[in-house]
């Protein structure tokens, strides 16, 4: 898929908590294996955070980057299955607390993992087709996991947003393809009114994240006539830090060309959060006239697959707002007492 | 106590963005916002949104809240001098009660303030932190 009009990044922000906790305290607690835990540690919010106020920082950087008055943004659209409110839109609050105009375009799209790029392509769409100038996507999420189930080990939390406009000297990089690829894969699932997923164990491997992420990079490449090679850099969804890779290799894709956007070892999966801060992060790296393959995972099932080739004005926009990296390195061990406490997993 | 609705959206602009008002006559500028100047008495008040950097001017420890915002306690109430001057009233978040010093550069972040129970509204608004850059 292309639009009709070339569109780029105008800009883009991460947001990643404070706390951490390791896997291995998790794994204490429970009486696990401390050896080949799939991430090293996890991001935890805290008290005081949500979907709306992760998504309101990752906006913040990335209207810093954009270098636009952020009323001029008439779409807001945050991909996520955590939500604050089950009916109230993030959005429009989105839109009063980053003072854009009220004449905007705002929602929540939903598809587990891959709800930020199904919100991506959405805002690019607006862009594309001239319906409007500037639209902005946000994937954020607070992953949930039940206590003492494998995903416990893996469920982070992060946010980041990417302001679209049509293609210009001011686009940090733009959209070559795209391709959306689903089926009804029940990998993962959780019901109305529930407070965790349920997943299918192995199930989500093959069948699921494995089949979506190949379908939709194979297609790619069909329709454009790309091969890795053709890519300085690959983000593809991180439910753990091997599956990234493992897909990686099978698709041709080096580990070296993986790590810059590689984020759940230290941030944990941030659900729809997760490959939005991983092409964050890869941005902060990247260098002008280098193509990033973006490619997400969403249980239910499906994956976007993206390609876009960086621009000139990357390297002036990047240092206009705290990198991810930044968020990275500022960070302060829990124990899983606090984390359950902060988490909400225990009353206080 | 919950506040009601009504009022809750009234200043959802003032909590989240930082509005205050200036004075068009006098120029002083008061947080939050007022429909006569405290300095002198003028009616010509703007809608001014105020910036989210400052320094940490005083404090306080509060480790008796009330009930609404027990799940923070200990926490810390601070006046911070921002950037053009203004003092404002705000929680300090992200930090912990040993790291808190005078003079410290902190910035405006967007936080839950407090939440109406399960079912009720959320309130957010604006705390400050350490300056992360």
């Amino acid at each position: 898929m292309k639009p009709l009009r070339e569109v780029g990044i105008l800009g883009f922000g991460g947001y990643v908590p404070m706390y951490r906790i390791k896997d291995e305290e998790i794994a204490n607690v429970w009486n696990a294996q401390t050896s080949g835990l799939p991430v090293i540690e996890k991001a935890v919010p805290s008290q005081d955070e949500d979907v709306f106020t992760m998504s309101y920082e990752a906006a913040k950087n990335a209207i810093a980057r954009a270098k636009i008055s952020p009323n001029l943004i008439r779409a807001v659209f945050v991909g996520t299955e955590s939500k604050p409110y089950a009916v109230k839109p993030t959005g429009s609050m989105l839109v009063t607390s980053l003072g854009l105009d009220n004449r905007s375009l705002a929602a929540e799209y939903e598809f587990a993992c891959k709800a930020g790029t199904e919100a991506f392509q959405s805002a690019i769409a607006l862009v594309g087709s001239g319906m409007l100038e500037y639209s902005m996507a946000i994937g954020a999420d607070i992953a949930q996991g039940r206590p003492g189930d494998e995903l416990e080990f893996t469920s982070g939390a992060g946010a980041a947003a990417f302001i679209f406009s049509k293609k210009s000297k001011e686009t940090v990089a733009f959209l070559e393809h795209s391709v959306s690829y689903v089926s009804d894969t029940p990998d993962f699932w959780r019901r109305q009114g529930q407070k965790y997923p349920q997943h299918a164990g192995r199930f989500t491997g093959e069948p699921a994240y494995f089949n979506h992420i190949i379908s939709s990079v194979k297609t790619l490449f069909e329709e454009t006539g790309l091969k890795p090679s053709d890519f300085s850099y690959a983000v593809f969804h991180q439910p753990n830090t091997k599956f990234p890779l493992r897909v990686g290799e099978i698709l041709g894709f080096p580990p070296e060309k993986i790590k810059p956007g590689l984020l759940s070892p230290v941030v944990g999966n941030a659900y729809a959060g997760i490959v939005p801060l991983g092409l964050s992060a890869t941005l902060e790296v990247a260098k002008p006239n280098e193509r990033i393959l973006v490619a997400s995972f969403g249980s239910g099932a499906g994956s976007d697959a993206f390609s876009f080739v960086t621009q000139e004005a990357l390297e002036e926009k990047k240092n206009l707002a705290p990198l991810v990296s930044d968020y990275i390195k500022r960070k302060k061990y829990v124990s899983y007492v606090t984390y359950a406490l902060y988490k909400g997993k225990i009353p206080r | 106590m919950s506040e009601s609705v009504p009022r809750y959206w009234r200043e959802i602009k003032i909590r989240e963005r930082l509005i205050g008002s200036k004075c068009e006559d006098c120029g002083r500028i008061t947080f939050p916002p007022r429909k006569v100047c405290p300095y002198c008495r003028s009616r010509k008040l703007t809608e001014v949104e105020l910036p989210k950097k400052g320094k940490l001017l005083s404090y306080s420890v509060v480790r008796k809240p009330p009930a609404e915002f027990e799940k923070y306690a200990p926490y810390v109430i601070g006046i911070i001098t921002l950037e053009n001057g203004v003092n404002v009233i705000s929680q300090l978040t992200d930090i912990d009660l040993k790291d808190v010093k005078i003079g410290m550069e902190l910035e405006g972040v967007l936080r839950k303030y407090r939440e109406e129970g399960e079912e009720g509204l959320i309130h957010y608004g604006i705390k400050f932190r350490p300056r992360i850059k």
